[in-house]
């Protein structure tokens, strides 16, 4: 009685996990049949086609849009993790008191809405006298990717102990030389992770690039947006279905390779 | 100590990037365009159409708080149990399609919704009558569930996880049934992940402009739609910025909450 009590619960607990995925992957799956469409209309299936493949590669606005992307994705994602990976050994080494001052301003872009964040940084923009443009965007970006690499390095940089460090300076090391050598190794993971995940946040922001882009430059974000009245190109559903499975490719290497080597 | 030095380039960035231009908000929305100060863009709220557009947004981001709690809660209780053994795999399976562009998924779910899409289809083809499910309020709700449901998720399955089987085990002995168990034991437990989860899905439900835009027509405006016209097409920045100090009030809130109930950051999403 008690065992198909259980049988029965795990099958329910089974078909709910079945539910929500299909919840959260029918507009992915939809979006990736799309790509294969050979008609423009959303609804009606026009036999397999590679066309908007093709198409995708030879459309300059796509194409520079999604330069624009990639760039202001790496560059702000490399920025942010040096500025963040700096500041987190900064405030691990600080009393309680300014540390948790420091950490409560870190979580402001993180729990601010993004149309304030936004907004903010182009009311800044224009007060300070910087034209929106590629550079905006990226300082902006910066800005909102700096918080997920601190709190991806902190939690790392809690679990080293402070006298290795203190050995390697007693055997002879500079600091400089010292933290290279023993600190970062065992941060490196912390590291990486916050820039992958400070790549992708870029990558998938449209709100805060929104406002601070200026005329003239797109993301792939804000291009889809200036389509949705016209009707979006297949192309774009062929270059985001090349893009998903690329992100899944690195989620899978983000996700599986440190575990194996690190996790105790 | 030289190695406090090293925060200096992050806090030159916070407070050049972040703070000062929260004041500016803040000055703008307190002034008019001459820079005299003025209340009425913050007063501005409570005129018809601004507090119509408010009230539809705390309606329609409850909602989908709520739904989302009810969906996630069971959901992260199923994830941690199975987890046991097979690493970050099936949160991993969760968190993915964030990482598809969130314009693209949630124009998906027109070609799911629409008068002649696929749920539709599917209707017609089991000989049920069609329904009109797009540009709708549910249509909104249904694009924030979708789009909010693992910052819920993750922050409830990471403090689960926290939670030590033998406390359950120990209310379990003492006869505390299902129920009990769950709302004496679980529920208090994770209440830091709950908590965060909440502020997570509702403050960026609340300021959305761009679900209500896509899924919900140009009919239903968001107060996030409203600031955003001021800003894009109406450019009266004072009474966005002004409108958006109104929001900053539940954001702020949100932050008080947090800091209440989750002193030691447990209930992270990442």
């Amino acid at each position: 009685m008690k065992k198909t009590k259980n049988t029965l619960k795990r099958i329910l607990e089974d078909f709910y996990l079945v539910l929500i995925m299909v919840f959260l992957y029918a507009p992915i799956a939809t979006l990736m049949v799309l790509s294969f469409s050979n008609s423009k209309s959303r609804t009606q299936w026009g036999g397999f086609t590679l066309r908007w493949y093709g198409e995708m590669f030879e459309s300059a606005t796509i194409m520079t849009a999604l330069q624009n992307t990639l760039v202001i994705a790496f560059a702000s994602a490399l920025i942010a993790t040096v500025i963040g990976t700096a500041a987190a050994i900064a405030i691990n080494s600080m009393k309680p008191l300014s540390r948790s001052i420091i950490m409560g301003i870190t979580n402001i872009p993180m729990l601010n809405a993004d149309i304030v964040t936004g907004i903010s940084l182009m009311l800044a923009f224009i007060a300070f006298g910087i034209s929106l443009g590629f550079k905006t965007i990226l300082i902006a970006h910066i800005t909102f990717n700096i918080p997920y690499v601190i709190l991806s390095v902190m939690p790392k940089l809690k679990q080293t102990s402070k006298s290795v460090y203190e050995a390697a300076m007693d055997l002879g090391a500079s600091p400089l030389y010292a933290f290279f050598r023993v600190v970062f190794p065992d941060i490196l993971p912390g590291v990486l992770s916050g820039f992958l995940l400070a790549f992708t946040m870029s990558l998938d922001d449209f709100i805060i690039t929104h406002f601070t882009k200026g005329a003239g430059i797109n993301t792939l974000s804000t291009l889809i947006y200036s389509e949705v009245r016209r009707g979006i190109k297949p192309s774009m559903y062929a270059l985001s279905t090349i893009i998903f499975a690329a992100v899944l490719t690195l989620l899978i290497i983000t996700n599986f390779a440190p575990q194996k080597k690190f996790e105790k | 100590m030289s190695k406090k030095l090293l925060s200096g380039p992050y806090l030159i960035w916070m407070a050049g990037f972040t703070v000062i231009p929260l004041i500016l908000i803040l000055y703008y929305g307190l002034t008019d365009r001459s820079g005299a100060f003025t209340m009425a863009n913050v007063v501005s709220i409570a005129t018809a159409e601004h507090a119509k557009a408010l009230w539809l947004s705390m309606g329609l981001s409850l909602v989908s708080t709520v739904i989302c709690l009810v969906l996630a809660y069971p959901l992260a209780m199923i994830l941690r149990k199975r987890n046991v053994g097979k690493g970050s795999f099936v949160v991993f399976i969760f968190i993915l399609p964030m990482w598809m562009n969130f314009l693209l998924r949630t124009l998906a779910w027109q070609t799911l919704l629409e008068r002649n899409g696929v749920i539709n289809g599917i209707l017609t083809a089991l000989r049920l009558p069609t329904q009109s499910l797009i540009n709708t309020p549910g249509a909104i709700i249904l694009g924030m569930v979708y789009n909010f449901l693992p910052f819920m998720v993750l922050p409830i399955y990471n403090v689960l996880c926290k939670i030590d089987d033998n406390t359950i085990y120990a209310a379990q002995d003492l006869g505390a049934d299902f129920w009990q168990t769950l709302f004496r034991i679980w529920f208090p437990l994770s209440l830091p992940g709950v908590i965060s989860g909440i502020t997570m899905v509702f403050v960026p439900a609340l300021t959305t402009f761009v679900i209500s835009n896509l899924l919900g027509g140009s009919k239903i405006l968001l107060i996030g739609n409203v600031i955003e016209q001021e800003f894009t097409r109406g450019s009266n920045w004072h009474l966005g910025s002004g409108l958006s100090l109104v929001l900053m009030v539940f954001i702020l809130a949100s932050m008080a909450l947090i800091a209440k109930y989750d002193k030691n950051g447990e209930g992270t999403a990442f």
